[in-house]
């Protein structure tokens, strides 16, 4: 199995293409076979995933099942995974049959739709699998189009400005990445990652329009890396398209884009920014910190005025990516294992509460918060559900938010007391807004006529949620089953990060002033 | 003699064949023949075409230097002929329909053909001004084809009064060029404007040719005329006009600038990047208020002719090699998308106002997924090919150390992306409405849709091999 990697990777396309071909008709058969051929192929794509999973050697930090060809102007086809990667192949192979599954009572155009949620599959996982810049770039922007759609086809009253805000935020972020691109391959004369990762860009201090740039290229780089990966991470201030991308999605694209699209911004830190510019990195290190620290105080304090559930939680989740840009800049081992910990924990659990939200929106069509209340009553079973993940979100010990939290403010506080200072009370916003809102839609007396006949969830719904709990509580009692994996990885990034900031002193003692 | 004819051996066959055509069909009578005439005539330029693609070989000049047919002419004649046969078979249908269809307008667009050929092989501003006046000539004709119709004759005098104007402006530079350089060749001036000795009116001479050249590739601040002419030419003649006369305008620029100018990069890069970044922005900018599909498309020819420029100004191989993909995927996608354009109608009367597709994917999927692939090729969003070219340009514009340039086409490209996004929003969220599109029953059109939306997609493979055939290109312009 040479090429395993790319199976996994290819699979959903090839699925999508099939059914883009051969399946007609838009009767009920058709519907039904739509569905049938997602869940087999995303089941399939896990299953393939899972033997990259079996064959991957944890305590090898460079990259594993490389499969490398020449392409075209100059580039290559390359993938494989290392430490810092595979987890989220495996979280994207994990997710898309639930959110297929989840996806089972979608009506209008369902083959278009499948065919969005295959095609965005395999370009999540060819995210995390490139090994080439440009292929990295190709997969990481053209899983544009496919949400676009998605947002736009299936998502709600608003849905046209939330896809147009979508696509040209991100766009123009990610064409200033492609400028930077371009630039590394002129500079190093590859665009393969693994070579790029050895390459030394320069760090001297240059004159950019008059103004003295500390760290010269590897800042304007970061920069540029910078404008891509935060906004989709995405970070303060530039997290505004999220809240209304969410509310606007249908159900699975909400739970795609909190579980997985989001997690690029991040992986892209850890692949590209810290370990490609670490000299760029540190001058900036400080100032990604206190973004982090204000976006996890301000977006808890926003959650808490929501009057729309998805809203809520959509800048809860950009609080949550708060914690994780914080560990990712601190920028040793707890932070880098908290930030990656709490990425996939962030995957279960958001997505699982974008989840629980369709359950109800299913039921009732409206997200407002006051529509609901009491329906412990009826919903028993949701009602647990419901709570256990808040909890989970909440940073609960025992679950597996609190494992990243915990993490990423310690190793946030060995590196700047005041931003963990200032973090730390974002744990007690986040659990302010989420027992909030479960006691404002969970709680009480089922007083509204319009909730009297609503049901529970049925059985498809459970068997959705049920892997989801045994994750999240699996990795909050034994997270060594992350750490495990990633451990080597994080190291060896976090040595030569330290190595080349070592290297560079003479820029690191001018940046020590701020 | 005969050496020098056997270099102009395609040109003059492609002439004979349009005199004897047009001798043939004035004879034998009227309009009776056109729509063979058309398919005999993009057969003649495939034909053409295949064969000075496989010509192979080295470069020979003829005539004394005033004709070079090299590699970098060979790349350029092939896309000519191909998009210009593609084009003729497209505009058959439509045409017929509306009663359009002379016999003078497959002859026309063969000898305007002939004029790129030559624009693209000039080795001397004799022949270059030859080739862009029998080409320029030709097309104004075609653009007031509708002879009854106020807006396409105002489409064509406005052409011809600008186009006029233009090459005015380039012969005035062509005079100025001469009398400073002492030569009309190319390889004769080469020598005299060599970077830190350009004299004061060689430059001036320069700056005109430019000024005339960049009318022709259409870009700002020489664009004024490209939305009103696209709008008011019948849709297949604005096929036309968005496709080979632009590469033929490209490779004549670039001709120019490397064979006469080669040695005075600096003297002129700042000229075109400058020319650059006004089309691309202008270009992204302008066409987001559009209502018209094929003044859109104008707009986005003018910024998709800024960012071909990126390549130009790099003013190295790799810059040329990157302009010449460039365009061949520039006109590939424009060929699939005018396809489209052709098929819009609504009870047999062609439709371009872009709200008339609302809701578009309902009713016809494949072809709005096919026009959804090209609008995001348009805008350069990978994986499809207008991605690559645009990546092309930029690697040499960085390599060429125009930061800002690419920098700054980063920023247009992003603002583009909203006119593109647009149709899309039409096609696939708009409102249901009453009166859908027709059908459209063309078979012909469908194929090249398709087989364009195919190409972008599938191009990710290996560029179709055109890497190799346009650094031979390059290498030979540039050295």
């Amino acid at each position: 199995m040479d090429n395993i990697l790319s199976i996994v990777t290819f699979i959903p396309a090839a699925a999508a293409l099939i059914m883009a071909l051969f399946l007609r008709g838009d009767d009920a058969a058709a519907r039904k076979n739509a569905k049938w051929i997602a869940m087999v192929a995303t089941v399939a794509t896990f299953v393939a995933s899972l033997f990259v999973l079996s064959g991957f050697d944890a305590s090898e930090t460079s990259f594993q099942m490389v499969e490398q060809g020449s392409w075209i102007m100059g580039l290559q086809y390359k993938m494989g995974v290392d430490g810092i990667s595979i987890l989220f192949v495996m979280l994207t192979t994990f997710m898309m049959p639930l959110v297929i599954a989840a996806s089972w009572n979608v009506e209008t155009r369902i083959k278009e739709y499948m065919i969005a949620f295959l095609l965005l599959e395999t370009l999540m996982l060819g995210v995390f699998m490139a090994l080439d810049l440009v292929l990295f770039y190709l997969f990481f922007e053209a899983g544009l189009i496919p949400m676009f759609l998605i947002i736009g086809i299936w998502g709600g009253a608003n849905r046209i400005y939330a896809s147009f805000k979508f696509f040209l935020y991100t766009f123009l972020g990610s064409v200033l990445m492609l400028v930077a691109m371009v630039g590394m391959y002129a500079d190093a004369g590859t665009t393969d990652i693994a070579m790029l990762l050895k390459h030394e860009f320069s760090y001297g201090t240059i004159n950019v329009l008059g103004i003295q740039v500390v760290g010269g290229l590897q800042t304007l780089m970061f920069l540029a890396f910078f404008a891509s990966f935060a906004v989709k991470m995405p970070m303060w201030p530039v997290h505004t398209w999220l809240p209304d991308a969410h509310v606007q999605a249908p159900t699975a694209g909400s739970v795609v884009l909190a579980a997985i699209l989001l997690k690029m911004g991040g992986y892209g830190f850890l692949r590209f920014s810290l370990p490609m510019f670490p000299v760029g990195s540190d001058v900036m290190a400080n100032f990604v910190l206190w973004m982090s620290a204000i976006a996890i105080v301000y977006t808890s304090l926003v959650a808490l005025v929501q009057e729309d559930m998805k809203k809520l939680i959509a800048y809860s989740s950009v609080a949550h990516m708060g914690f994780v840009t914080m560990g990712i800049f601190s920028a040793n081992q707890q932070g880098l294992d908290g930030a990656i910990f709490q990425m996939i924990s962030h995957g279960f659990i958001s997505g699982a509460l974008f989840l629980c939200v369709g359950v109800i929106y299913d039921r009732m069509h409206t997200r407002e918060i006051d529509a609901y209340g009491g329906l412990v009553n009826r919903m028993p079973a949701y009602a647990m559900i419901f709570m256990f993940f808040t909890m989970a979100n909440v940073g609960l010990p025992g679950t597996s938010g609190f494992v990243g939290e915990f993490l990423t403010l310690i190793a946030v506080f060995q590196v700047n007391t005041w931003v963990a200072a200032v973090a730390t009370t974002g744990v007690i916003f986040s659990a302010a807004y989420g027992l909030w809102l479960y006691r404002r839609v969970v709680m009480g007396d089922l007083i509204k006529e319009s909730l009297k006949s609503i049901t529970d969830m049925t059985t498809r719904e459970r068997w959705i949620f049920a892997p989801l709990v045994v994750m999240t509580l699996l990795l909050g009692v034994y997270p060594a089953l992350v750490l495990d994996i990633i451990g080597p990885s994080v190291t060896a990034l976090v040595t030569q990060y330290d190595t080349a900031l070592a290297a560079a002193a003479d820029a690191v003692t001018q940046v020590a002033s701020h | 003699m005969s050496a020098d004819l056997s270099t102009i051996l395609p040109e003059i066959l492609l002439s004979l064949f349009a005199i004897g055509a047009l001798l043939g069909a004035v004879y034998t009578g009227k309009d009776n023949a056109a729509s063979a005439l058309v398919w005999l005539t993009s057969a003649v330029m495939l034909v053409l075409a295949i064969w000075i693609g496989t010509m192979g070989g080295d470069a020979n000049t003829g005539f004394g230097g005033m004709f070079i047919d090299d590699a970098f002419s060979r790349f350029a004649k092939v896309v000519i002929l191909v998009s210009a046969a593609a084009v003729l078979v497209m505009s058959e249908g439509y045409m017929t329909q509306r009663g359009l269809l002379r016999f003078e307008y497959p002859m026309l667009v063969a000898l305007s053909v002939v004029g790129m050929m030559m624009m693209v092989s000039a080795g001397d501003l004799m022949s270059l001004y030859m080739g862009l006046e029998l080409q320029s000539l030709a097309l104004y004709v075609i653009a007031s084809l509708r002879r009854d119709s106020a807006k396409s004759t105002e489409a064509g005098l406005k052409y011809f009064v600008l186009g006029a104007l233009s090459s005015g402006l380039l012969l005035y530079g062509a005079s100025l060029v001469y009398g400073y350089a002492g030569t009309t060749l190319f390889s004769g001036i080469i020598q005299t404007a060599v970077h830190g000795e350009v004299s004061l009116g060689l430059l001036f001479g320069l700056i005109f040719l430019i000024s005339g050249m960049a009318f022709k590739v259409s870009a700002v601040p020489f664009h004024m005329w490209t939305p009103d002419v696209y709008e008011g030419a019948p849709t297949p003649v604005t096929a036309f006009f968005a496709t080979a006369p632009k590469v033929a305008a490209m490779g004549l620029f670039a001709r120019v600038m490397h064979d006469a100018f080669g040695a005075a990069v600096a003297d002129w890069q700042q000229v075109v990047a400058l020319l650059s970044v006004l089309s691309m922005f202008l270009g992204a900018i302008a066409a987001i208020g559009q209502t018209n599909i094929k003044r859109l498309m104008a707009y986005s020819s003018i910024a998709h002719m800024g960012y071909a420029l990126i390549g130009l100004a790099a003013g190295t191989a790799m810059g040329v090699q990157a302009m010449l993909i460039y365009m061949a995927i520039y006109v590939t996608m424009n060929i699939g998308t005018f396809a489209f354009i052709l098929m819009m109608e609504r009870d047999g009367q062609p439709v371009t106002d872009i709200a008339s597709l609302n809701m578009y994917s309902k009713v016809h999927p494949g072809k709005a997924i096919a026009l959804l692939v090209l609008l995001f090729s348009l805008a350069g969003v990978p994986p499809m090919l207008g991605f690559f070219a645009k990546l092309g340009v930029w690697q040499a514009g960085i390599d060429a150390g125009l930061v800002w340039l690419v920098v700054a086409s980063a920023v247009a490209s992003a603002i583009g992306a909203y006119y593109y996004l647009r149709i899309v929003f039409f096609m696939y969220f708009g409102d249901e409405q009453a009166e859908p599109l027709d059908k459209g029953r063309s078979p012909i059109l469908w194929g090249f849709l398709m087989a364009s939306a195919v190409i972008m997609v599938i191009g990710v493979v290996n560029l179709f091999g055109i890497e190799g055939p346009a650094m031979a290109a390059a290498t030979a312009l540039v050295n």
